[in-house]
């Protein structure tokens, strides 16, 4: 087995989440290979992610230069090709930094890409078997990639969960041979979204309360709860016609397509209107005091409950986690 | 600005429709619809409305075969200037790569200042924008979601996590998936492809694109679908019983296996 | 006999002005501009498209006796209708007097031909009342506008100012031809009185009567004054009055006779994208619908003209009250404005900027916010349309893709799939499956029947609205009919699609339908979607007839085939009313049908809500407008829940798929379960079939 890498993506000295979840992915690919972290940056917060890596990768390879402080993924691209030895295997996080940087290496490192793995199944020879979806989550596949030649592969963010392995390796400096790294594209800036402008339709976990709510001092508590599970709010018609939220928020024919993985109906007893913006096949959980509610025809898991006892017991709850 | 924008035409999944079909190696297609990609769709709109501030043309390019050019079609109502189509038997099976490849030798028979994309298609794989950027060398932004013509380069918008935004200026030439939500695709309708119906689409093969069809389809292909499956999905909802802790325990479980905390 | 007092005809001012030169100038005058104001005015008729107005002219002329001289639609609104009744009949009586004396100023023996003998007589006692009468309307119509206000007369800022001035200014104009006409009678009869002449006749109680008593102890001078100056205040007044109509809301007294001779006589239906084109040569067409101003035919301007402004159809109109963005009185300001404005009377046409959008008179919102309920059509006293510039306006939009994004989906799922909501073809006659002791056919070349049940998109996939195809089979079923459906070959109605503006995609989904209809070979078609019911009755051609679910019960329970039990021992409780849906009511006409069907079930107990029949409260409207909800500050359905509540009722029967989701879904919005039910006629009836 080639070498196997993960790229380690990171904020203000923290790793991000997928850091801990590439090595949990990259053992299942290939167990006994040596992993090596590789991440880029500059400045002491570079350092700090380095350090906590070395405690669980088997390596950790650093580039430290000023045009990799925001990581245009152009700029990484030529990085990683610079240090990174042929027929390596590259682990990225699916996202939109993951998506941005992973077809164009594995052009640039001539090996095979694969987007958006969920599973992997195993390697046999030199040909990698993992699980993907298609048509928005709709259907699975298995999808086999010959890797003699290297690979980079996206994996699915928050799939892989990660475990205790910590294997602990040193952190080699690798920025004298990441070379030059002009490119045609440059960082300006993020542009933060504007505080209660939420666009629902790209949440992967949406809260949505309905009428079951019965007062607008009551929304409070969604907020807690969607915020202890990392969630967004959403909610049915009524609230937004009761201008206890915006319009921006509403889901159904008329309003929001939502396609999240998860969508929490809290007190929504689930009309014609509102699940018709509901796509992708979300996991559905349906909380309703009515038991009858056709939501429960849909979800996938129903609780029969008064959300406004449950809503506040479930936040503690996961608070508590 | 010189823009071309590759399409690709999909089945319309827009309610839960998709079966498999009963050896399991593809979905059941009889039934299915097919329509323009949606994040295509958004590309080509984006083009038109940059050529109508600009200047230029729009040409839309797609590989597939004859009934492919129905989508070429729906997005010349729309306001394209030009369709192109990439076919060939040997085309058949082609992965990402593959496909990237194609697009790449069509690019290089004309002079095009922009390629758009969709940032992703049916396949969820968003990948071919970025692999044909790299194959020609251009830069490549993915998720776009803005778009502001300059002297020799743009000032693009990138989609990221929570909802932000991450401002870049790019170099023309360049290659740039574009995110829906970028703008208000315009209607069409019956009758704006009716109006297109007799336009010459030209079409381009392998030999013509100097391609060698057995290093970009199947027997190129280095990512290969193998079987299409459905993870178990019971009827109805599981009613959670017990007492509130119980269930609450039990939601946390689905909930941490379906990836609903964070 | 000497006359009293010097007429207009001879007198002269000052001693040596002949004022007859004012008895002719002012005539000459008036004339002359009202023709060329006149002519302006009709220049953007000229140049608009055509429209065909010319067929059936006695149905046109019994509407003209109806609802012009019969002022049939004015009583809706009691005051208002009331007052313009005695005005409007005061003016028709007037304008033989008033012309008598225009032409007196010139020659002072002339009396109108036919009015010298016993029939003038009695005209001239009526015409005083007559005068009267309109002088006092017109004052307390000057009062209601300028002081009570009515909400009705309201102007949102946004739609530009308001005409309060206006009105109560032609209310003054309109007393001073009335005080002026009496008060140039009156002098003359007082100085007859004064002179010992067998005087005049004046009708006790009249302007001119109080005014001749007043006047009784004034000098023969001033008596001669006041006889001149009123006859030339008249004249003066009466045509600036006349050159004044044609610049504002009071055009109306002009052009509402015409307007209503050339109204729609046809109900349900939408008119062809351009007359004189058939559907097979709609692809020719360089252009759809109405985007530029010219682009409307004559006829839709002579409604911008006619509107007076008075708000009914407003007053009316479900968006309207729900405050979404649409009015339909400023969709006729708005456009008899532009019209004025860019074909003005002095100088050159005005470039024609596009209607909608940036810069136009209407916006997007707007237009899309109505739901064709037909309510403002059918208030309109003078019989100005909507739908059709609606639909021709949306015509236009669809045309340049300009669509709203949440209607493209189900635009493109009935193109592909024949629904809107994207299901397979196939599914299509899945609701049978879960219905007992009741076969359902479905219709192919093998398979035929008699009737055919044409269910329509939503009673197929809707999961709740399937209920209500099953209703409809059951009691098909129990009246023992030879029914069946088209199944995978039916597709939607289009009724919605046509009144979107997708022409196209109707024309094949119209051809579509007619062809499985035909080579089903059935003789009779039977609906529960009224919107399916009025496409196949109103807009397809050649079809079989068609009849909606509730006459088919009407009919059945009168022959005694369809018996009904009496109300359980709950429903004994409930007290029901009848929500009529537009496509049904309105535009159909069947009213008494449903309420017929309602009350077979014996010992039910039925309301009626205080808006019904035609003044029935649109839901928010079916098909496509399911998928598009503009700004508004509360549903339709809600309001209209309401309505049902203040009646007294908790159920509320309808008999129209649409109506059921939008008033279950209002009844939860309202708050009002477990208080207020809805529930489908067929439903009703198919619960209380007594087999």
């Amino acid at each position: 087995m080639a070498d196997v890498f993960a790229y380690i993506k990171h904020a203000d000295g923290v790793a991000d989440d997928s850091a801990l979840e590439l090595i949990v992915a990259a053992k299942k690919i290939a167990p006994d290979a040596s992993v090596t972290a590789v991440v880029t940056g500059s400045g002491a917060d570079l350092d700090k992610v380095c350090s906590e890596m070395a405690t669980v990768y088997n390596a950790v390879w650093k580039i430290d230069n000023a045009a990799l402080a925001y990581p245009n993924a152009e700029v990484v691209r030529k990085a990683l090709v610079a240090i990174l030895p042929a027929d390596s295997i590259v682990l990225l996080p699916h996202d939109t930094f993951g998506m941005d940087l992973g077809p164009g290496l594995s052009i640039k490192m001539d090996s095979t890409f694969v987007a958006d793995i969920v599973g992997v199944d195993g390697v046999d020879g030199t040909t990698l078997k993992v699980v993907r979806q298609e048509f928005s989550g709709a259907v699975s596949t298995h999808v086999t990639c010959d890797i003699s030649a290297g690979a980079v592969l996206n994996m699915r963010p928050g799939v892989f969960q990660p475990d205790d392995t910590k294997f602990g390796g040193d952190v080699v400096d690798k920025s004298g041979d990441a070379g030059d790294l002009s490119a045609k594209r440059t960082f300006i800036e993020v542009v933060e979204a504007e505080a209660g402008d939420v666009d629902i339709t790209k949440s992967e976990v949406l809260v949505s309360v309905g009428r079951g709510i019965e007062d607008e001092d009551n929304i409070e508590m969604v907020f807690d709860l969607a915020k202890a599970m990392g969630a967004d709010v959403s909610c049915s018609r009524p609230i937004v016609d009761a201008k206890w939220l915006e319009k921006s928020r509403q889901v159904g024919t008329s309003g929001q397509t939502v396609k999240p993985k998860v969508y929490m109906a809290m007190g929504i007893s689930g009309s014609f209107q509102h699940m018709g913006g509901i796509k992708g096949n979300p996991f559905i959980v349906a909380v309703n005091k009515n038991a009858k509610a056709p939501i429960f025809q849909v979800a996938d898991v129903g609780i029969e409950a008064d959300i406004l006892e449950f809503i506040p017991e479930l936040t503690e709850a996961i608070e508590n986690l | 600005m010189e823009i071309l924008v590759c399409v690709k035409r999909v089945p319309d999944t827009s309610e839960n429709e998709i079966e498999i079909n009963g050896d399991g190696n593809d979905i059941e297609r009889d039934d299915l619809v097919y329509s323009v990609n949606e994040w295509d769709n958004y590309a080509v709109e984006e083009a038109i409305q940059i050529v109508d501030k600009v200047g230029g043309s729009v040409t839309v390019v797609t590989v597939g075969d004859d009934e492919s050019e129905e989508v070429l079609r729906r997005e010349m109502a729309m306001g394209a200037n030009n369709g192109l189509l990439l076919t060939d038997d040997g085309f058949e099976g082609a992965d990402g790569k593959g496909i990237a490849t194609i697009l790449k030798a069509a690019v290089e028979k004309g002079n095009y200042d922009l390629i758009l994309t969709g940032a992703q298609a049916d396949e969820g794989a968003a990948q071919v924008g970025g692999m044909l950027a790299a194959m020609l060398d251009y830069p490549y932004a993915s998720l776009v979601n803005l778009i502001e013509p300059g002297d020799g380069k743009l000032k693009v918008g990138r989609e990221i996590e929570g909802g932000n935004q991450e401002m870049n200026e790019i170099e023309l030439p360049c290659v740039l998936s574009i995110q829906t939500g970028i703008n208000e695709p315009r209607y069409v309708g019956i009758r704006g492809i009716r109006k297109v119906a007799s336009v010459e689409i030209p079409e381009l093969s392998a030999s013509d694109l100097g391609l060698d069809a057995a290093a970009v389809g199947a027997d190129a292909a280095k990512v290969k679908r193998v079987d299409y499956f459905v993870p178990d999905m019971g009827e109805g909802a599981e009613m959670l019983e017990g007492s509130t802790e119980e269930i609450i325990e039990k939601l946390i479980e689905y909930l941490k296996a379906k990836g609903g905390l964070k | 006999m000497e006359p009293v007092l010097i007429s207009p005809a001879s007198f002269k001012l000052f001693g040596f002005i002949p004022t007859v030169i004012f008895s002719v100038l002012l005539p000459l005058l008036g004339v002359g501009l009202f023709t060329y104001i006149m002519a302006k005015r009709v220049a953007p008729l000229v140049k608009a498209n055509p429209d065909f107005r010319f067929d059936r002219p006695k149905e046109r002329i019994l509407n003209v006796l109806k609802i012009w001289l019969g002022q049939w639609r004015h009583p809706r609104y009691m005051m208002a209708g009331v007052l313009h009744i005695i005005i409007f009949f005061g003016f028709l009586i007037l304008s033989v007097r008033s012309t008598e004396l225009v032409i007196k100023g010139i020659s002072e023996g002339f009396v109108m031909p036919g009015l010298g003998g016993t029939l003038g007589d009695i005209y001239y006692f009526f015409k005083d009342y007559a005068a009267t009468a309109v002088f006092f309307a017109v004052i307390i119509a000057a009062v209601r506008r300028g002081i009570f206000r009515p909400d009705r007369y309201h102007y949102p800022e946004s739609y530009g100012h308001d005409h309060t001035n206006e009105a109560v200014f032609v209310c003054l104009v309109i007393a001073t031809l009335m005080v002026s006409e009496s008060l140039y009678e009156a002098a003359l009869v007082a100085a007859e009185v004064q002179a010992g002449h067998d005087a005049t006749f004046l009708a006790p109680g009249t302007l001119a009567w109080f005014f001749k008593n007043m006047l009784l102890d004034n000098s023969t001078k001033s008596l001669q004054a006041y006889h001149i100056a009123s006859y030339y205040v008249h004249d003066l007044t009466f045509f600036f009055f006349l050159c004044f109509l044609p610049m504002g809301k009071h055009f109306h007294v002009i052009t509402s006779l015409f307007n209503v001779f050339f109204m729609r006589l046809d109900r349900g239906n939408v008119r062809p994208v351009r007359y004189g084109v058939s559907d097979e040569e709609l692809d020719d067409l360089e252009t759809f619908g109405v985007k530029k101003f010219s682009d409307f035919t004559w006829k839709d301007i002579l409604d911008f003209y006619t509107c007076a402004d008075c708000g009914r159809c407003s007053d009316q109109c479900p968006a309207n009250t729900v405050k979404r963005p649409l009015s339909p009185r400023f969709i006729s300001i708005k456009g008899r404005d532009y019209a004025f404005s860019h074909f003005p009377l002095m100088g050159n046409f005005v470039a024609q900027e596009p209607l909608i959008g940036e810069g136009g008179i209407y916006s997007e919102d707007e237009i899309w916010s109505c739901t064709t309920c037909g309510a403002c059509e059918q208030e309109c006293p003078i019989g100005i349309e909507y739908i059709n510039k609606i639909v021709d306006l949306r015509r236009g939009m669809v045309d340049e893709g300009n669509v709203p994004q949440s209607l493209q989906k189900p635009l493109s799922s009935l193109e592909k799939r024949g629904n809107p909501y994207g299901k397979m073809e196939k599914k299509r006659a899945e609701w049978t499956k879960e219905l007992e002791n009741c076969e359902v056919k479905v219709l192919d070349k093998k398979t035929s029947a008699e009737t055919l049940y044409f269910v329509d998109s939503i009673s197929s996939f809707d999961e709740r609205m399937q209920n209500v195809a099953r209703a409809t089979a059951t009691i098909m079923c129990a009246v023992g009919e030879d029914f069946g459906i088209l199944g995978k070959e039916e597709k939607d109605s289009g009724n919605e699609v046509k009144r979107f503006g997708e022409e196209m995609l109707y024309q094949s989904l119209k051809a579509h339908n007619s062809e499985a209809i035909k080579n089903s070979g059935v003789k009779k078609i039977v609906t529960a979607d009224p919107h399916a019911y009025n496409a196949l009755k109103n807009e397809y051609s050649e079809m079989p007839p068609v009849e909606h679910i509730s006459q088919v019960i009407v009919k059945n329970v009168s022959s005694g085939r369809l018996k009904l039990k009496g109300v359980s021992e709950e429903e004994a409780n409930k007290v029901y009313t009848y929500h009529d849906p537009c496509y049904l009511g309105r535009h159909n006409s069947l009213y008494d049908e449903p309420r017929a069907a309602i009350d077979a079930i014996p010992g039910i107990r039925r309301v009626e809500m205080l808006k019904s029949r035609d003044r029935s409260f649109c839901c928010s409207g079916g098909g496509l407008m399911l998928f598009y909800e503009p700004e508004e500050e509360e549903r339709m359905g809600v309001v209209r829940v309401k309505h049902a509540q203040k009646a007294g009722a908790n159920v509320i029967v309808t008999a129209c798929p649409f109506c059921l989701v939008n008033m279950e879904d209002a009844i939860k919005v309202a708050g009002l379960e477990g208080k207020m039910e809805a529930i489908d006629l067929g439903e009703l009836i198919a619960a209380h079939i007594d087999s």
